[in-house]
This record gives structure tokens, sequence and C-alpha cells, in this order.
């Protein structure tokens, strides 16, 4: 009987660790080959961590939320035969084995006791629960005696302790915090602090938003634009392809005019490594999409927008972006934007502040599209109106090349037969 | 005829009326508290006490009697018993404590007055004694009038018939016994004359003893009443007495003394109650949330508003009117009351049975897997609790073994306190005691009891 250690494996270029967020096993488990073990976080993916070995898990390395370094020993097995570790006493977790009966052949064998049947009725692991309508609450005599004393209706006192009963410390919060006096018909103040703890994606978002806004200097200018023709165009390439082709929305026709704006300012299609003081303006123009997921927010990248046709863009849009809702997203979809688009859709808003996706150095947020009255010069007209909200790292985008960036976008996107014209 | 007043007149010194008493007296109420009997009520004189003095002395008798046929190796000679100088011990023990009731009352600065109460309007009381009349005019009255055996019209007590007050002063150990009616009362002095040699016949109109406890709980008692000797007639209705025979439905018994345990009515009749018009649930004086009747500035407490007819509810009813009289912020918010039925082996309930609460499950640990329950030769019993599924609050805690009456603490702290199965589990019990037992019923519910 050996012990195998399983390390946390290369899970992708560049990654030296992995935040550890999912023990998929127990102390005790037996697993096979090929079942997952624990899920780790990398750079917004979640990678499962298989068993190489059948055995019993002996001993799990590490708590929910650790940053595991890649390499590092993540769970030890118990394995029939000799294990990875040569020396068993080293790990402490390991049974120990009694000295004299170490040669017997049955200590070999895999302990039995898992297979005992359980007796019949066990109460299932007790979650906090709303009190119901007409229990009384659970207080200590002492509790409902100064309760009463103070008029307080323990009803309304939320309780911290098990099963939500009640105790002094409650009362002296519920009074603190000028509980409502019993036979008031008043809403009561929730004094009840949920603790979250911030890990996986949200820790990696968090750490994400927090360089984002603490290293780049932002600037935002917000921009009307008048989307009548474009909306005519795209409604009639719908009507045309509908049966052929994917349904086009306004986002493949803003990329094509990203593409077309960078073409005339490289240095917005960049990444800038700001500690080495280089920016990287790359000729491909890698499209990050934010993406509201059910984990919180992801940025697929759309590669080579420039080398792909309208309804490509849209299709590789659509996988992607479902792709990251399920989950499935692989790491390498996550990583090499060059720019943003950040899209809130009918909840798009007036303006907005996007925030620039670090190492990039520009964001072209997509405000709510409504009809307007606009003046033409003899009278207003309802017009479709869409604001675009964008952000540039003011350390190396001037203020005057961010508003041309701006401009150029509303001009596209106003002409939008300009965003067809080659060369 | 001489005049009192005072500020709070209690009617009956039993244990509502004189705990209600002293309490009211350390409140610096001025308090009376009349009875016609030495204080203490039923529970100190013809009650709790003296049936508990008995069972032991039973008890003791008995375990001499069994000792010669037991494992210890223990060699006796067959016991025997003068029942009137256990009787004359028993009083001693119930001259004890009814003086030292009486001593606590004065100590409290409550005032005694002995005699027949009755009121005269809902602020007076006229107390008679030998010829002599008293009126008391008090501000508050509280009604501690208690209960009384009930007695069925086919076998009035006197002569051979007797209630619990005559067959706890027996001069002599009956050959036979007939008891009707196998509540715990009933099977208590039953238990106890069995062990003393007598040849015992219980008479249950249900389908089995001690018919308000499930089961589970009373088949241990069941079995022990088998092991000595005493009959059971379940489904049996007592017909009548005569030349030495009890009468059933299902045949005659021979019964030299028959003893009636039926249950007990309030004691509401002769007090004037009536005259009152108080509004009445059954035959029980209805009552709010600090005992307070219908009536301004009367309340009741104990026995006469009703079940469970148990001397510590008394108690703290007596203790909680004191204090709201004294304008203290109390009401009745007890969330269990514990009952104890001192059968063999004995019998403790508190709060919910299973299945009384909707999502509610239960768990129970045997004695036969408790060492000092093996060590005191009686591994008969268990302990169980009772708890919601949802969040593991304990609602109800039962028991069944030897000596299992000192747990009804245990229970209805846990059960007062708002406890949890997890509290429980993870507070040490002692060992080697019964108490471990209620430990590990909790661990079993939470699906890993150590010792089974």
């Amino acid at each position: 009987m050996g012990i195998h250690a399983i390390r946390l494996p290369d899970i992708g270029e560049g990654i030296t660790e992995a935040e550890l967020t999912e023990w998929s096993v127990k102390v005790g488990d037996v697993v096979k080959e090929d079942d997952v073990l624990a899920i780790v976080m990398t750079d917004k993916a979640s990678v499962e961590v298989p068993s190489s070995v059948d055995g019993t898990i002996a001993e799990l390395s590490g708590e929910i939320g650790d940053q595991i370094a890649v390499g590092s020993v993540l769970i030890r097995i118990e394995v029939d035969g000799e294990g990875n570790e040569a020396d068993i006493a080293a790990t402490s977790a390991a049974p120990e084995p009694k000295k004299e009966a170490a040669p017997e052949p049955k200590l070999a064998k895999p302990a039995p006791k898992t297979e005992a049947p359980k007796p019949a009725p066990v109460a299932k692991p007790a979650t906090p629960v709303a009190r119901t309508q007409g229990t009384k609450p659970l207080a200590s005599p002492s509790v409902r005696a100064r309760a009463r004393a103070e008029g307080i209706d323990l009803r309304q006192v939320p309780g911290s302790g098990p099963a939500g009963r009640i105790s002094q410390e409650d009362l002296d919060q519920w009074i603190a915090s000028g509980g409502i006096q019993q036979g008031q018909v008043t809403r009561g103040a929730n004094t009840g602090i949920e603790e979250v703890r911030v890990i996986g994606m949200r820790r990696k978002i968090a750490e994400k938003m927090q360089l984002s806004k603490r290293q780049i200097p932002h600037i935002s200018i917000v921009e009307e634009v008048e989307m009548e023709a474009l909306e005519s165009l795209r409604g009639q390439l719908n009507a045309k392809y509908k049966d052929e082709r994917p349904k086009l929305t306004l986002l493949p026709f803003l990329m094509r005019a990203i593409v077309e704006a960078v073409r005339e300012q490289p240095g917005l299609n960049a990444r800038y490594d700001d500690e080495a003081g280089v920016i990287y303006r790359h000729g491909g123009v890698h499209i990050g999409i934010a993406t509201q997921t059910p984990n919180g927010l992801n940025v697929p990248v759309i590669k080579h927008a420039e080398a792909a046709n309208l309804w490509d863009n849209a299709g590789e849009l659509a996988r992607l972006a479902d792709a990251a809702r399920e989950g499935s997203i692989k790491i390498d979809e996550l990583q090499g934007g060059t720019i943003t688009i950040t899209s809130l859709g009918p909840l798009g808003a007036l303006a907005t502040t996007p925030i620039i996706n670090h190492p990039e150095v520009a964001i072209v947020g997509v405000n709510k599209m409504q009809v307007r009255p606009v003046w033409d010069g003899q009278q207003f007209q309802p017009r479709k109106m869409m604001n675009i909200s964008c952000s540039f790292d003011h350390r190396v985008i001037d203020g005057w090349d961010a508003a041309v960036f701006v401009q150029k976008l509303k001009t596209l996107l106003e002409t939008p037969a300009m965003l067809f014209v080659e060369g | 005829m001489t005049d009192l007043t005072c500020k709070l007149l209690v009617i009956g010194a039993g244990p509502g009326g004189y705990v209600c008493a002293i309490r009211a007296g350390q409140l610096g109420i001025d308090t009376i508290v009349v009875d016609e009997a030495a204080p203490g009520g039923t529970c100190l004189n013809i009650g709790c006490i003296p049936s508990k003095a008995l069972i032991h002395a039973a008890e003791e008798f008995h375990r001499i009697t069994e000792a010669d046929a037991g494992p210890l190796g223990i060699a006796t000679s067959p016991p025997s018993i003068d029942l009137s100088k256990t009787v004359e011990w028993k009083d001693g023990i119930v001259k004890r404590l009814t003086g030292g009731v009486a001593g606590l009352m004065k100590r409290a600065g409550a005032r005694f007055v002995a005699g027949r109460a009755r009121f005269l309007d809902g602020k007076t009381v006229l107390v008679t004694k030998d010829g002599e009349e008293t009126q008391i005019r008090a501000e508050h009255i509280v009604i501690a009038s208690g209960s009384a055996p009930v007695e069925l019209p086919f076998l009035p007590f006197g002569g051979d018939i007797l209630s619990s007050t005559e067959a706890l002063a027996l001069p002599e150990v009956p050959k036979t016994l007939a008891v009707v009616g196998g509540g715990y009362i009933g099977l208590e002095l039953g238990t106890a004359y069995a062990k003393l040699g007598t040849n015992v016949t219980v008479i249950e109109a249900a389908e089995r003893i001690l018919p308000t406890y499930d089961k589970a709980l009373t088949m241990p008692v069941a079995k022990r009443l088998a092991g000595l000797g005493v009959t059971v007639l379940t489904d049996t209705k007592a017909e009548g007495y005569e030349g030495g025979h009890m009468q059933t439905d299902k045949g005659s018994i021979e019964a030299e003394k028959v003893l009636v345990t039926v249950g007990r009515r309030p004691r509401t009749q002769g007090i004037g109650v009536e005259e009152l018009a108080l509004t009445l649930d059954g035959p029980f004086i209805r009552i709010d949330k600090t005992c307070q009747t219908s009536m301004r500035g009367i309340y009741a407490i104990g026995d006469v508003t009703g079940e469970p007819m148990l001397a510590h509810r008394a108690m703290a009813q007596g203790e909680m009117v004191a204090d709201h009289i004294a304008g203290h912020a109390v009401e009745w918010d007890k969330r269990a009351i514990p009952t104890v039925c001192f059968t063999d082996p004995e019998i403790v309930t508190c709060g919910a049975l299973p299945g009384e609460i909707e999502d509610t499950t239960s768990s129970e640990f045997p004695f036969m897997a408790n060492g000092r329950a093996m060590t005191c030769e009686r591994d008969d019993g268990f302990i169980r609790v009772v708890y919601r599924d949802a969040d593991h609050a304990i609602v109800g805690l039962q028991g069944v073994g030897a000596g299992i009456s000192e747990l009804s603490a245990a229970f209805s702290s846990a059960i007062e306190m708002g406890a949890c199965l997890e509290d429980i589990a993870s507070t040490i019990h002692a060992h080697p005691t019964q108490s471990e037992g209620l430990q590990e019923a909790c661990l079993k519910a939470l699906g890993h009891a150590l010792h089974i």
C-alpha cells in the first residue's frame, strides 16, 4: 500500500497558479482513474483535475479559495501497491500502519467499513430556514423574559444561533438597531449580515477590475450615433438571408467599424505592457466581448475579426457567448484580446463609463438604442438614436486621438456603406 | 366574626398556592393563604410525596425479596414488613415537609388562615373553621383549590373501596387488590403493593395501560408488571364490588381492597366559584396567559385550570401570578412541562411525542447499550428525541427506564433553552450514567451514534 500524490497539473501556457474552487471528493472516498478530484480556476476558466490512479483519498492539501501553485501537491491518494511518494511516514495524514502487522496481506485490502448500511432515519444537515409561521421562536427563558420586559416581539428578532435561536447578543443588537416595538405595524429592520466569500470567478473579476482601475487613468467619451441607415441595412440583410445565415445583431457591424477605425489608428488596437514600457500594436483585431454568465462577467475573444465577414463574426460571437455561459469555454478563447466591446443591450442606459480590459488600451461601450427627436434644420424628426461610451488609457492615448476614434466610429455607423468600402 | 384585608388572597395552600404566597411575600405583597388542611395540598399530604415514600418502601422490600434469586450472590431470608410502621415513617416525612412549607410562607411574610373558604363576591371570601367565621377582603384573589379523585357511582369510596388517599395509609398489606383505572396513579400504587406481595389486578377500559402515552413508552412498564405478577385486564370495564369480589364485564375477580384511580376532577364546587359565574373550560376554570379568569382581579392556578394536573405546573403558575400582581411583565410562555410516571420502570416525557408535530422525526437510544443501566441490572427502556427536520430543534424528549425521573431536568432544560440535536450531541455527558443515552439519541439522529 502506498501513497500517490496528485499535483496541480500545468493547465495553460503561462499559468503558474490556480485557485481551488471546489473539492469533488472528501477524505475516505474511493476514486477511480479519471474521476474528478477538484475544480480549480485559472484566469476566468474552470479546470477539472482528474485522478490518475484508483484508490482512497487520504489527504486534501488546501482549502477552498487557496491559490495553489502549479506542480504542488493537490491531493494524496492511498493506492494498492507502491505510490509515487517514497516515504509513507513522511505524509502526516497517512494512517499509521501497525508495524508488527505490516506484512499481513489483509492490511492491503481496502477497509470494508463504507459498506455498512446506515440506520434508518438520519437527520439531514440542517440549513438555516426562515421561521415557520405559528412556531414559537427558539430562545432561552432569560431571553424571553428580557424581551417581554423590553416590550420586544421575539418573533421579529433575527436569531443567530443554530435553528435561528435568539441569544442575549441578538437581543442587544436588535435593541441597538432600534428594533420595532411590540404592537407597532412597521417593517422590521433586517440586521442580518450574510458573509459571502469572494472566491473563484468573482475574485478573478475583482482582481482584474481593481488592476484596470488602479493602473489605468481612464478617459471616457460619450457620443450620439444615428442608427437609421444601419438599422435599415441590418433589417434588409436579415430579411434577405433569413433562412441561410445567422441573424445579424448590431455587434458584427460594430466589430467591422472598429476594424476599420483602428486601421487608421493602430495605437488603439494594442496591449500595453506598462511594466516593460512597451505598447504592442497588433495587426490582427482581436475583439473581446464582455459577456454576462451565471458566474459573473466573462470576456471571450473573437480572434482576427478583420479577417472574417459579418456573418462569420456573428457566428463566432454566438458560439463563444454560449460556451462562456455554459462554462465550457477554453482558456485560450478568453485570452489575447486587443480591444473590447461591452454592451448591455436594452439595459444599456444613456451612457456608461466602461473599464478597460487590462492590458488593452480601449473599450467601446454600446448604450441603448431609442427613438429620439432630432432637429433636421426645419423640424424635429423621430430618429433611431444610440449612444456609444468609450474609455481609453490616457497614458498612451491622448484625448485628441480618442475623440478622432469615436468620431470615426460614429461616421462609419451612420454611413454603413463605408464599412464595406475596400481599401 | 373577624374581618381581615389584604392585597392578595390565595385559596388553597397546595404547591400552586403556597408557591404563589411565598413569591408574593418575597415581593412585599400583603398576602393571606387559606386552606382547610395542612399546607402542602394534595401533593405533600396525600399525593406525590406520600406515594413516593410508599413506592420507595415497596421497592426496598422487593429488592430484598428478589436478592436471593438474583445474580449478585447475595443471600437473604424472606423479609417481612409492618406497614403501619412504614406509614408512620411516611407521615413523618409529610409532617416535616408541610411544616417546612408553613415555615417558608411565614418567613416570606404571608399569613396562613386555616379553614374552608367560600366566595361572597369577587373581592370577599368567607373562611369557616369550627363554626368561627373570618371575612377576608382582598384586591386580588387566586383560586388554587386543586382537584379531588373522581368517584365512580357504582364504586363509592368508603370501606374496602379506596381512593389514592386511603391507599397510602393502609394498616397492613392486602392479600388481593383490584386497581380500577390503569393511569399513572393506579399503576404507581398497584406496582408498590405488588412489590409488597399483594396479588394485584389492574382493570383498564382502554386497550392498553397509560393510554395517553405511546405504546413504545408503555411497553417496558407492561413487561415489568407481568414480571411482578400483576394481572392487567385491558378493554375491561369494572361494574361493581360485592363480598370481596370485583365484578367486571369480563368476569369476577377476587379483591380484598379496590383502589379506584379513574382520574381527578377540579375542586370548583363548594367554594362559590359558581356564583362568581367565571367562564369555564369544560369542568375547569378558563384562564389567560397570566392566569387571569374572566373576572378582573381573580386568578386561577393549578389543577382547577385543567390538564396537565401537575404540581410543578401549578408552582410555575403560582410564581408567575405573584410576579404579575407585583406589576412585572410576565406571561405563561413555557415551552414544555415534563411529566413523570413513577411506575417501574419510570417514564418521563417532555414536549411533543413522535408524530404529534408535522415534519418531525424521532430517534431512540436503548439502555441495552448503556453500561450504567447494565450495572444496575436494569437495561430495559430507552431515551427518545423528537426533532424538527428543518432545523434540528428538539421539540420532544421521552424516556423510560429505572430511575430515569432524574433525567427530566435534562429533558425540560433542553427544550426550554431551545436546544438542537447538535447542542446536546456536543455536550459532554458524564460516563457511566444513563444520561449518556440522551446524547446518544441525538448523535443517532445525526447519523453518528457512537455506542450503537
